[in-house]
């Protein structure tokens, strides 16, 4: 079966973040990734939709190789991040550099203060006097600051769930990441909640690089530069954003945006 | 080996006819007897230790010198020796026992966990006495032989803490029962912990490892903290069986009544009285005072498993205890 | 050393640490059957099975007065505890009055946590002081009295694991409910049921604590109402003897007694490790 490798032309001249060329990814006997070939843009928005089960979840899980932790899985085929193999290099390192905010907001049983700074904490990367600036920081740029300001020390199952997605961008944030992967950050949410957390997304563009994987098509239509349809474990057809939603190439991904099944 | 929580209740009916009416009356009889029993229990210790109570009062339990033919009883050498000896044993089975628990839930793969567990768990059910033989013939000559020495010329030259470490190496002796205690409370500690460990929710680990958390860092730093309550239960339960322990603890503790400080030295437990001295106790006043012993062992074990129990139940009951 | 390999490190020597808590563990299983095994196997005859004791000073002679006797006490033991337990935990599960079983649930479970040794001196008072004598009968009241909990929680729990739809369809049947449980919801869980009960007799089995002022001991054969032997008792007197044969008697009585409570543990783990697997649709 065919698969759309196409790197739009026109910013064919920037050096790709991300790249994955024929990746198969199986749990067990079962291939839930039929050879996945896509690059994705420094500084760019990239957004992965599909139908439930159809494999983007999976296949964003190996960007950060989260999914060494599942038993029985084994990937073949290559993923670079700045044309070095995700798998040569040590992994806590490429986790810090490539972050993961999760479907359900999961702080740690700790204040929020502590949430954040955890990961700065264990990668030694602030002294006890920067701690709370860059906690600070991080908080600003996941737009919870304001909220939770004079309520640091507070545990934060004391937060709403919107509040406490938030904090998981701010803990993810802390470490500077240089990609930030989002695996459907909004299903858990209301509007109100999910309508914040895209305006932060719109913010934190110009600072990192990230993959969102989203069930929700206007949410991807409004806040990705380029998108891919997955179908699957295959990718039908990736392109910019636009082309996707307007003039998709594919009957497939025709099918799923105007809703005929999914 | 804990209590479970209660699963949802069965489908209630409406008895009908005297057949359900027997039947009921006839179920409620024999768990009514099980509180009877216990009723009784409770009722017995007080009741058969009434002559000590009254004629020792309070002092009992300050009194440090225990002589039936003389006629003076004190409880202190046995709550010390029980106390001592117990706190060794968790000294030792703890920190063991949770590496143990770690290992199984967070490293090995399911079906060597599910094995392993299997094995550790059978070490539970070794009588105390099995335990005890063993000690005599093969952990006391080592201890008096080789380990009791060591610890005598190395931390035993140590000011202050060195006096824990004094006096002849008998081989039996507080240490002694401490290190068969450790051996006999560890299955516990594991299996409770690592039921603990296992109930944390997933997402919790990968929030940590998404950060650049090593494994180690991820289990020790979040998992354990998230599993504590339930890993204190399990110490709580370890705890409860070593106070309790009798014949093992019989066999190698020197019985000795009297309180000393070095852990090198003969001691004697609560447990290991009665069941030394019971058999032959004659007069008014040496059973009772006997009894009152086995009074307050009942009342510490009874509130050390009781917290044990409220601790577990709150973890292990559906994995994340929050939203 | 920067930062990150000291983690790594650390992290290296952590776990490698957990891993040898697991091995050290699972080793003194190994060490202790093996050091039976090596000091006890050498005193196993036949005649160990078959002789009584002999006198003290004597050499040989066997333990046929503990075997026996701890069958005896243990037997009696089970016929008293079992059916109370197995009755009380069908009404744990099956009568739903609230407050009082949610009070006989937590008096089982401070009676399980209760020392062996104090439970001997419930039964010493009940039945050793009216009669002034020790006995047999006396060893297994108070086994019998740790039998009963045991039971009652393993026969409640296994009882509550039948599934709801079993039941509704032997009551929509007709069948009144004490019919449904003694036909329907007890044979589902007698697999679970049983093994509790097995589990709960190989454990008083090896209690030796409750006897020691209760059955006593017995140099002969003993009986219901006069000091009986047991086996762990056996063990104790012997291993705590001067004489190296006894010491030697003790190591084979020792073998014995865990290959009976390992088999019968092993066994119903196995069955219930099988047993509990939900039936393929």
């Amino acid at each position: 079966m065919p698969t759309s490798t196409s790197i739009p032309a026109s910013t064919a001249a920037q050096a790709p973040k991300l790249r994955a060329s024929n990746v198969n990814f199986f749990y067990g006997a079962f291939q839930a990734l039929h050879d996945i070939s896509i690059e994705m843009l420094e500084h760019k928005v990239t957004a992965l939709i599909g139908p439930s089960g159809c494999g983007k979840s999976t296949f964003l899980r190996n960007l950060n190789r989260i999914n060494d932790t599942i038993k029985n899985s084994r990937m073949e085929g290559k993923i670079l991040l700045d044309n070095e193999d995700v798998r040569a290099v040590d992994v806590t390192s490429l986790r810090r550099r490539v972050g993961m905010v999760f479907q359900r907001p999961n702080p740690f049983p700790k204040s929020i203060f502590e949430n954040v700074a955890y990961g700065l904490k264990i990668n030694g990367m602030a002294k006890r006097s920067e701690m709370r600036d860059r906690v600070e920081r991080s908080l600003q740029r996941a737009a919870l600051w304001n909220e939770v300001k004079d309520k640091l020390q507070e545990s934060a199952y004391a937060l709403s769930g919107g509040q406490q997605q938030r904090l998981c961008i701010a803990r993810a944030l802390a470490v500077d990441p240089e990609v930030l992967l989002l695996d459907e950050p909004c299903s858990a949410l209301d509007p109100i909640a999910t309508a914040k957390i895209e305006e932060c997304l719109f913010t934190l563009k110009d600072q990192c690089t990230m993959v969102i994987v989203t069930h929700n098509m206007q949410q991807a239509a409004r806040v990705a530069d380029f998108t891919g349809f997955f179908l699957m474990g295959r990718l039908i057809e990736y392109s910019k954003t636009d082309v996707i939603f307007r003039n998709p190439a594919k009957k497939e991904t025709e099918d799923y945006i105007t809703g005929r099944f999914g | 080996m804990a209590s479970q929580a209660v699963a949802p209740a069965v489908v209630r009916t409406r008895s009908s006819g005297t057949g359900d009416s027997v039947a009921r009356f006839v179920a409620l009889f024999f768990a009514t007897l099980l509180v009877a029993i216990a009723v009784l229990l409770v009722d017995q210790l007080f009741v058969r230790s009434a002559p000590a109570r009254e004629s020792l009062g309070w002092g009992f339990l300050r009194g440090t010198a225990w002589n039936p033919v003389t006629d003076q009883f004190g409880a202190l050498p046995f709550i010390y020796g029980t106390v001592v000896t117990s706190l060794i044993g968790m000294l030792i089975s703890v920190p063991m026992g949770l590496g143990a628990a770690i290992f199984l839930s967070e490293l090995a793969p399911a079906k060597i966990s599910n094995a392993l567990t299997f094995v550790i768990e059978l070490l539970a059910a070794i009588p105390s006495v099995i335990y005890g033989l063993l000690a005599i013939f093969t952990l006391v000559p080592l201890m008096r032989t080789y380990i009791e020495p060591f610890l005598k010329h190395s931390i035993g030259q140590v000011p202050y803490i060195g006096d824990l470490f004094s006096g002849p190496a008998y081989g039996v002796g507080y240490l002694t029962a401490g290190m068969v205690l450790a051996i006999m409370t560890i299955p516990f500690v594991i299996s409770v912990s690592r039921e603990s460990l296992m109930a944390v929710p997933r997402e919790q680990r990968e929030a940590a490892l998404a950060l650049g958390a090593t494994r180690w860092e991820t289990t020790w730093q979040i998992v354990v903290p998230y599993a504590k309550l339930g890993i204190l239960g399990s110490v709580f339960l370890g705890l409860a069986r070593a106070l309790g322990e009798t014949m093992a603890v019989t066999m190698v503790i020197g019985n000795a009544p009297a309180v000393h400080t070095s852990l090198l030295a003969p001691g004697y437990t609560i447990a290991a009285v009665i069941a030394n001295e019971f058999a032959e106790a004659g007069g008014k006043i040496h059973p009772a005072a006997l009894i009152e012993l086995g009074l307050i062992l009942f009342f510490l074990t009874i509130v050390i498993n009781g917290m044990a129990r409220l601790m577990i139940v709150a973890t292990t009951s559906k994995g994340s205890k929050r939203a | 050393m920067n930062l990150r390999t000291w983690r790594l490190l650390v992290n290296a020597t952590m776990l490698t640490l957990t891993g040898v808590c697991t091995v050290i563990t699972v080793s003194v299983l190994f060490v202790i059957l093996g050091l039976l095994l090596y000091h006890g196997a050498s005193s196993l005859s036949i005649h160990f099975f078959t002789q009584l004791p002999k006198p003290t000073g004597e050499t040989g002679g066997g333990m046929a007065n503990a075997i026996v006797g701890s069958a005896q006490i243990v037997g009696i033991a089970a016929l008293i505890g079992i059916p109370i337990g197995f009755i009380a935990g069908i009404y744990l599960s099956e009568y739903e009055d609230k407050r009082f079983a949610s009070f006989v649930r937590y008096v089982a479970d401070l009676l399980n946590g209760v020392p062996s040794i104090i439970i001997g001196i419930l039964a010493w008072a009940l039945v050793v002081l009216p009669f002034h004598h020790f006995s047999g009968i006396a060893g297994s009241v108070a086994l019998s009295v740790m039998l009963i909990p045991i039971v009652t929680r393993q026969t409640e729990q296994f009882l509550r694991e039948v599934p709801l739809a079993l039941r509704e369809g032997a009551l929509a049947l007709g069948a009144s409910k004490w019919k449904m449980i003694a036909t329907v919801a007890v044979p589902a869980g007698s697999k679970g049921i049983l093994t509790g009960m097995i589990l709960g007799v190989a454990r008083i089995a090896g209690e030796s604590a409750p006897l020691l002022f209760t059955a006593l001991g017995n140099q002969y054969w003993g009986g219901l109402t006069e000091p009986t032997s047991s086996l762990p008792v056996m063990i104790y007197q012997r291993a705590t003897s001067p004489y190296e044969d006894w010491n030697q008697q003790a190591w084979a009585a020792g073998l014995v007694l865990i290959a009976m409570v390992l088999t019968a543990n092993i066994l119903a783990r196995m069955v219930l490790a099988k047993g509990v697997s939900l039936p393929r649709g």
